[in-house]
């Protein structure tokens, strides 16, 4: 792999930037692997990094029906934080922020990882002691935090409507420093060509279209385009199309697929230099690097299957953002998208070993995955090379619906739905 | 935007008004108490989730307020039918027929 620095892009600028090598091959499957990864979004591609990199599993491949990141990866607003309330789910996400944090470094490619802050804004009385009860948590935890007042939050924020006179008033808010925003589409790259350098197969344009099952053990995938590929284990990490994987696999999985949508607006000049929420008024906004405003919401309140969002969102988000920022009004809104988040009753993640032996899967992100990319590569790669799940991935079992040790975190994923 | 014809008002109206509310046909056991944990985890938490036909529940939060069917297709997002609590849909998955 070609190392990237300084000197080398001063050195290309020579040739023009006409002889850089590929970023990763683009090889045909062998008949074989030791571990299938079916999905090549953020969270499939840091699995496979990781396995190869810390675990040396390197007979990998990654089974891609689009291209790499096509998913939710390159779709959603790209907030990472890891203030999330019960031991369980900030013990994941914090492990993923201290991935975050050497990220770019360890895979010599600049993920443009800012930490800018996040601010998850309180209107009532009530979200301010859930505001406090969660930086408490989040403290015990070691993660850091701190409550902050309205007038804390105006100059952090100057050009927000901090005042008494809008319909939900900002009383305060919770703010982690350390959090902030990432360039999504680099982080699915960057995993990519680093998982590409210790020789894992990223195969795309393939779906996978059944699972082979023999006597309750998975042995390989059939594909559109290659036919059958053999695995020693294979790991489900499809995001909104989990429930089709567990389908074809013979059983369930609480979810429900939902378009998430996004926004972008025209660039304009640095005004927003962190991130905002609001659970409340649900909507968040944060200033990407070359100015555009990016705005999400919540998602469609029914199930969906379409990469593209309904209207009445786009609706509710735009008035949250514009009650917030009066100033936004007539900024114009460029570009709008979808993802397909798949959700879970308890607003947290499944990843888990299976009814059917040897297979896994890493599911039921919902709306907020993006943030937990490394660490769930991490934990997820940790639970593929040992067919053991990993400490940190215990508690997101699959089969907590059955014995009800259910992770509530709805109030913490910052989800009105 | 939906336009969905509500079954009880007898008129289409604007997706706005109505509120989806899950799937439909979720019958609660009949003795839970009898129900063991994965039963019970089942009806509480596992939804059907198919990307084609699937059959909801809606109600006309805005209008009427009654709650009612639909069934539609999560792919294409056309509706292909309303039908009143209590009734059967006529339009169902290949795969769930056979
Ligand atoms: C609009 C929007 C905003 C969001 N904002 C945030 C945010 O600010 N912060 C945050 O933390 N999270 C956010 N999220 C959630 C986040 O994007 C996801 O949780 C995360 O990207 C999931 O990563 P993934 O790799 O699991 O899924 P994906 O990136 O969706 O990858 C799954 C891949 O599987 C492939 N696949 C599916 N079926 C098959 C098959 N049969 N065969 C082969 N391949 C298949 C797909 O093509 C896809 O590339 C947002 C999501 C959306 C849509
Ligand atoms: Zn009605």
């Amino acid at each position: 792999m070609q190392h990237y620095s300084g000197f080398g892009l001063f050195k290309h600028s020579l040739s023009h930037h006409e002889n850089w090598q590929r970023a990763w091959r683009n090889p045909t499957p062998k008949k074989k692997y030791d571990v299938i990864i079916v999905g090549g979004g953020g969270h499939g591609l840091a699995t496979a990094y990781y396995l190869a990199k810390q675990f040396g599993v390197t007979n990998v491949a990654v089974i891609e029906k689009g291209y790499l990141g096509g998913g939710n990866t390159a779709r959603n607003t790209t907030i990472v934080r890891s203030n999330y309330l019960w031991d369980e789910a900030a013990h994941l996400y914090e492990h993923a922020m201290k991935l975050w944090e050497g990220l770019s470094q360890d895979l010599n490619y600049n993920v443009m990882f800012s930490q800018r802050g996040v601010l998850n804004l309180g209107h009532t009385l009530q979200d301010m002691r859930d505001i406090e009860r969660r930086v408490n948590a989040n403290r015990l935890n070691g993660i850091d935090g701190e409550v902050l007042d309205a007038k804390q939050v105006q100059e952090l924020v100057p050009h927000m409507d901090c005042s008494a006179n809008t319909r939900y008033p900002v009383m305060g808010a919770s703010w982690q420093p350390r959090a902030g925003v990432a360039r999504h589409d680099a982080v699915a790259w960057g995993f990519a060509r680093g998982a590409d350098a210790h020789g894992v197969d990223l195969i795309q344009q393939t779906e996978v279209t059944d699972l082979i099952i023999e006597d309750g053990t998975i042995t390989g995938v059939k594909t559109n385009r290659y036919g059958e590929i053999k695995a020693d284990r294979v790991g489900c990490v499809v995001a909104g199309n989990s429930s089709v994987l567990a389908n074809m696999a013979g059983f369930e999985l609480p979810l429900e697929s939902h378009p998430l949508q996004a926004l972008v607006s025209e660039p304009i000049k640095p005004i927003l230099d962190t991130v905002v929420m609001s659970n409340h008024v649900h909507g968040y906004v944060s200033q990407s690097d070359k100015g555009d405003l990016v705005i999400g919401a919540g998602i469609d309140g029914y199930n969906g299957y379409g990469q593209r969002g309904s209207y009445p969102t786009i609706e509710h988000t735009v008035q949250a953002i514009v009650e917030l920022f009066p100033i936004f009004s007539r900024v114009r809104m460029n570009r709008q998208w979808g993802g397909i988040v798949d959700t879970c009753p308890d607003a947290c993640p499944i990843i888990s070993d299976t009814p059917v032996k040897n297979l896994f899967f890493n599911c039921g992100w919902g709306t907020g995955g993006f943030k937990a990319t490394p660490g769930s590569g991490n934990v997820f790669a940790a639970s593929l090379a040992k067919g053991e799940m990993h400490e940190l991935a215990k508690p997101f079992s699959m089969f907590r619906f059955h014995n009800g040790a259910l992770i509530d975190e709805h109030g913490a994923a910052g989800v009105a739905h | 935007m939906f336009h969905i014809y509500c079954p009880h008002c007898g008129e289409y109206r604007e997706e706005e008004e109505f509120h989806a509310a899950g799937q439909a046909h979720i019958a609660r056991p009949l003795d839970p108490e009898a129900c063991s944990d994965k039963e019970w985890g089942e009806y509480m938490f596992f939804r059907k989730n198919p990307r084609g036909i699937h059959h909801e529940l809606w109600v006309h939060a805005a209008g009427c307020r009654k709650f009612f069917n639909m069934t539609r297709d999560t792919q294409t997002y056309e509706i292909k039918e309303v039908y009143k609590i209590g009734e059967q849909p006529t339009v169902v998955a290949q795969s769930a027929a056979k």
